[in-house]
């Protein structure tokens, strides 16, 4: 087959044959793809929220909310006395981009537990904030006597060496979370009045 | 028989892309904070490569001259696509740490360059050699460049820490200067082994 000339009606003919096959393709891979994707996202979601609430007592209910764009994942015992919250917070001040965090969130406003949902910082430093050396200093502390920013700027957060930007989107993230929580407490408890 | 080989070799040391060639230096001094991230990378665009290569092959006296370029891209851009979907939905642990640097894949001079210079020229089967060549080249040395830089930077080796948990390591060569300074080294040693063949 001899080479197509350069005319009008041949380049479009080529260009589009070409766009459309591969729309056509991409769609495709797309709907072959669509369900694991979204079973991974979930997935990683639910043990998350699992690990930050994690305290010995049995959740009878969830309950989702989002306000502000942070998703608060209600957890309820089975006299619908709120536990706490699993808050899905983030950062945009990450070294590499954005980061996002699960906050577990007790009813009295300590923080249980944090995991790290997505980030991208740079491997031997910003990443060891999956390190439980870095997140664990978290663990069982309350915002009002655990000043949320690093030492550095005057808080309570030891940064992790050589990742500043990091730890400080960190807790800027978890600072989020845990206000976040307490300015909407009160929505959140059902006071034992279920409507399930 | 012969040439094919020849094809399908000059990608590891005589044409590598990197550190011969020099091409797609962007994604190759940021993903190689780690030997698995290096690795990973080399993989993906390998297969990129390979299916536009082939892809071009045989649409070659389909496309005007005219418009070559904006078809390359839009294939090019179709695989890597497919790609990224694939990654996110099977391996997503690391198509996080890669993340942006997949879609980047697009503009990788390598891919369009070898369509350009070789695929949109040759036949079917030498241009599939032609891209896997290139791609396990530029895979090959995205890996050395990853291990050298964890084992210097974090102490470790496709994520397995060799060295006691608090002992410090030359932290600068998981950085940007380091991707610098290890590629140097790299292609240094390279062109003394080739000098001294």
């Amino acid at each position: 087959m001899a080479k197509k000339e350069s005319t009008l009606v041949n380049m479009l003919v080529s260009l589009l044959v070409i766009t459309a096959v591969s729309g056509g393709v991409l769609g495709l891979v797309y709907g072959m793809t669509k369900d694991s994707i979204a079973q991974v996202e979930q997935k990683k979601n639910e043990k998350a929220i699992a690990e930050v609430l994690n305290t010995g007592v049995v959740i009878a209910s969830f309950d989702i909310d989002t306000i502000d764009g942070l998703v608060y994942n209600l957890a309820y015992d089975n006299s619908n006395q709120l536990i706490g919250a699993a808050i899905k917070t983030f950062s945009g001040k990450g070294f590499g981009g954005k980061i996002e965090l699960m906050v577990g969130v007790l009813e009295n406003g300590t923080i249980n537990k944090v995991s790290v949902l997505s980030q991208s910082e740079t491997p031997g430093l910003g990443a060891n904030m999956t390190n439980e050396s870095f997140k664990g200093q978290f663990s069982g502390q309350h915002p009002n006597d655990f000043k949320l920013q690093v030492k550095k700027d005057g808080g309570d957060v030891d940064a992790i060496t050589a990742a500043t930007i990091t730890s400080r989107a960190f807790s800027e993230a978890v600072k989020t979370a845990c206000d976040g929580f307490e300015a909407h407490k009160s929505q959140f408890l059902k006071g034992g009045n279920s409507y399930e | 028989m012969n040439n094919n080989l020849k094809t399908f070799t000059k990608g590891f040391i005589k044409e590598n892309p990197i550190l011969v060639l020099l091409l797609g230096c962007c994604p190759t001094l940021a993903t190689t904070t780690s030997a698995i991230n290096g690795m990973s990378m080399g993989l993906a665009t390998t297969f990129v490569l390979i299916m536009s290569n082939l892809s071009i092959s045989l649409l070659k006296n389909f496309i005007p001259d005219k418009v070559r370029i904006p078809c390359f891209i839009v294939v090019i851009a179709s695989f890597v696509t497919v790609v990224q979907l694939v990654m996110q939905a099977y391996v997503p642990d690391i198509y996080e740490t890669l993340g942006l640097f997949i879609p980047l894949i697009v503009v990788n001079c390598i891919v369009l360059g070898r369509a350009e210079a070789f695929a949109s020229k040759n036949s079917v089967w030498p241009s599939i050699l032609d891209g896997a060549g290139m791609g396990l080249g530029f895979t090959a040395s995205l890996t050395v460049l990853g291990c050298l830089r964890e084992i210097l930077g974090s102490g470790s080796i496709f994520g397995w820490r060799f060295l006691p948990e608090d002992t410090d390591t030359i932290l600068v060569f998981v950085l940007a200067p380091g991707a610098f300074i290890a590629l140097g080294y790299v292609i240094a040693i390279v062109n003394h082994l080739k000098k001294s063949k």
